[in-house]
């Protein structure tokens, strides 16, 4: 299993009194909360953290992009990846995701990811996702339009990256004269490109297709719908595509404490995964799905079941879930290892800061997790699987 | 609910849906962003005294959902041809609200067959420091406070249960809105720049307390369309034909009945 540690970089500053007088802390948030002295630290304190995640040999560093809004401070997440690009030497860069298509632009992200990739030594991974519904308020994009230009910008970055130019693109939202970018990616043909997402048969279906098999990443979720959709994705390669994926096309991501004892960890990091699900991200269902940004059958689903991110959730809860985990190095070791048995994933992506929670802790969660969980997730591979015949039987 | 019939017509491939009634001039009446539930009495009373033709537009209510609307000038060019196609002359151009800017757009490129324009609470154009209220970004209940004036209105339009068919039906109407008006929000930066070139007696008519679209934008019409006549509703919201139905009826047939050629 590749092991690779994700940052957000909220800004753990919010001032909680004024969140709470404001839907979320998103698109309409005010930006007079942000202290740039304070932010100042904040990017180069959460910079520190996932250098130090490389040199204890995670193999990966993970950055991601959102607009306008406490819960991650990385509209562009290049910036990022840029800086660790020079600090790191063997780890991959993840960026988990980019949303190609809410730019007018998306070339100008081709761009920057071959650069990146060239300056790493091909070390990127590039995550290409929609963008949650929050951001096509933020960047004024149209969410009715926005599965049809997600597709047509994908085709054109890959067309970009794996096709000499210069030729000309001629899509239904974006026309280029001249698609001719320099530099070319170091990896050829093109950068492994991996979709994040929340939950979405489409998405599954789509990034399984044998044209492409890309990385599915499931980001947090109760461990059951975890299960679904990577199973789906397994099911769907099998049934509607006749191949096998490779358990490297499967991936988790959730937020991990570890601490001596499961009592000094809970307790710990109670208040901090708390505030990252109840004031950092919980936003209201009119803000998360715009109009048109789900099709009509899944928009009724979602709404039916409320599944706007709530704002009351319990670090009991979510454990109970098994959204987040949380404990000694032996819980938190063991039930990655159980879901791995069940599930057989080869990527697992670790949110080892979140919310409010301060540098030492942070560090120590770093060190822990890197020492005492880390080395056992490594190695385990297939052979440790249950294997996809015997959940398909069931 | 009185008398209407409830048609197809075939365009493009595609069907759209329209309810007609009433007989003498007609009058076309372009809906705004929520749609048209049913023959309301604003329609029935219009129809009194002309030939109300009242479809969904194209992605709307009960109207397919062709992948060439895009933009308004789409919905612009699919009612010119619909003129045309009908054989309608003389016609009563009424657009409420995302309807007025349709109607706005239709009159820009051509008044060949209009012998009048009625805006009601229009979009289609920004005054800087003035935007139109976000109508995506409200919850049902700002909305419903943000439609009306009275209170009472609001309350009732809460209370009311939609069925299933009619809740597809407005969650389409929004998505609809949304491709049409997400961005820029409700107005067609190059639209202000022709409307010199409509030349058919044009009414403005605005609730007085409009809070979706700010009664400011009576003034500006009124001022950018040659010779308009701006009618300020009482005690009114954003929806004149609902709220004071009677005032709105007098306003309108007035006005048409004045510039019947």
């Amino acid at each position: 299993m590749k092991v690779t540690m994700f940052h957000l970089m909220p800004y753990a500053h919010m001032d909680m009194a004024l969140r709470a007088r404001h839907k979320s802390a998103w698109v309409t948030y005010p930006n007079s909360d942000f202290d740039p002295k304070k932010g100042a630290a904040l990017y180069n304190r959460y910079l520190d953290e996932l250098e130090l995640a490389a040199e204890l040999g995670f193999d990966g560093i993970s950055v991601n992009e959102h607009h306008q809004n406490a819960y991650g401070l990385m509209p562009s997440p290049v910036v990022m990846a840029a800086a660790l690009a020079r600090r790191t030497e063997t780890c991959k860069l993840a960026i988990l995701g980019n949303a190609f298509a809410l730019r007018e632009h998306p070339l100008t992200l081709a761009e920057e990811h071959a650069m990146l990739d060239c300056i790493s030594g091909g070390r990127l991974i590039t995550g290409f996702v929609r963008g949650i519904g929050a951001e096509f308020w933020s960047l004024a994009a149209n969410p009715t339009t926005s599965h049809e230009r997600h597709v047509e910008a994908h085709d054109l970055i890959v067309r970009a990256w794996t096709e000499t130019g210069p030729f000309a693109f001629e899509g239904k939202h974006f026309h280029f004269e001249y698609v001719n970018v320099w530099p070319r990616p170091y990896q050829q043909p093109h950068p492994p490109i991996w979709c994040p997402s929340l939950g979405s048969t489409e998405t599954i279906e789509w990034a399984a297709h044998p044209d492409r098999r890309y990385v599915y990443l499931q980001n947090y979720s109760p461990f059951e719908s975890v299960s679904r959709f990577l199973n789906f994705y397994r099911e769907t390669c099998e049934t509607k595509y006749g191949y096998t994926a490779s358990s490297e096309q499967l991936g988790w991501t959730a937020p991990v404490y570890v601490a001596d004892t499961d009592e000094r960890a809970v307790a710990e990091a109670k208040e901090h995964m708390e505030a990252l699900f109840n004031r950092f991200l919980a936003l209201p269902f009119e803000i998360l799905f715009p109009p048109g940004y789900l099709g009509m059958n899944s928009y009724k689903r979602v709404r039916q079941h409320k599944r706007s991110i709530a704002g009351n959730q319990t670090i009991e809860k979510m454990m109970e879930l098994g959204i987040v985990i949380v404990g000694s190095p032996d819980t938190v070791r063991e039930r990655i290892l159980h879901c791995h048995r069940e599930l057989g994933f080869a990527n697992f992506i670790a949110l080892l800061h979140f919310g409010t929670l301060p540098a030492d802790l942070t560090e120590r969660n770093i060190r822990l997790f890197a020492d005492e969980v880390m080395p056992a997730l490594q190695p385990a591979g297939d052979e440790a699987y249950r294997g996809f015949e015997r959940v398909a039987a069931e | 609910m009185a008398s209407c019939s409830e048609s197809t017509i075939d365009y493009k491939g595609g069907k759209v849906f329209l309810r007609r009634g009433g007989s003498g001039q007609p009058l076309l009446f372009l809906h705004g962003a929520g749609g048209i539930p049913g023959w309301l009495p604003y329609l029935d009373r219009l129809s009194d005294r002309y030939d109300v033709i009242a479809p969904d537009h194209p992605t709307f209510g009960q109207s397919d959902e062709p992948a060439w609307v895009e933009k308004v000038d789409d919905l612009a060019y699919f009612y010119l041809d619909f003129i045309k196609e009908h054989g309608l002359d003389n016609v009563h151009l009424v657009g409420q609200s995302l309807g007025g800017w349709i109607a706005l757009e239709i009159a820009v490129r051509s008044t060949r067959n209009l012998a009048s324009l009625t805006l009601v609470g229009a979009a289609g154009i920004r005054i800087k420091g003035r935007p139109a209220a976000d109508l995506f970004i409200m919850d049902d209940e700002e909305l419903a406070r943000a439609l009306f004036k009275s209170d009472a209105l609001a309350e009732q339009m809460l209370a009311m249960e939609p069925t299933e068919d009619q809740q597809d039906i407005i969650i389409k109407n929004k998505v609809a809105t949304a491709r049409l008006a997400w961005q820029p929000r409700l107005f067609n930066p190059a639209l202000r720049k022709w409307l010199h070139r409509i030349d058919v007696p044009t009414h403005v008519i605005w609730g007085d307390s409009d809070r979706i679209i700010p009664p400011d934008y009576a003034g500006e019409f009124g001022g950018l369309i040659d010779g308009a006549t701006v009618t300020m509703i009482e005690d009114c919201g954003h929806l004149p034909n609902i709220e004071q139905t009677g005032a709105f009826i007098d306003a309108v047939t007035g006005f048409c009945d004045r510039h019947a050629a």
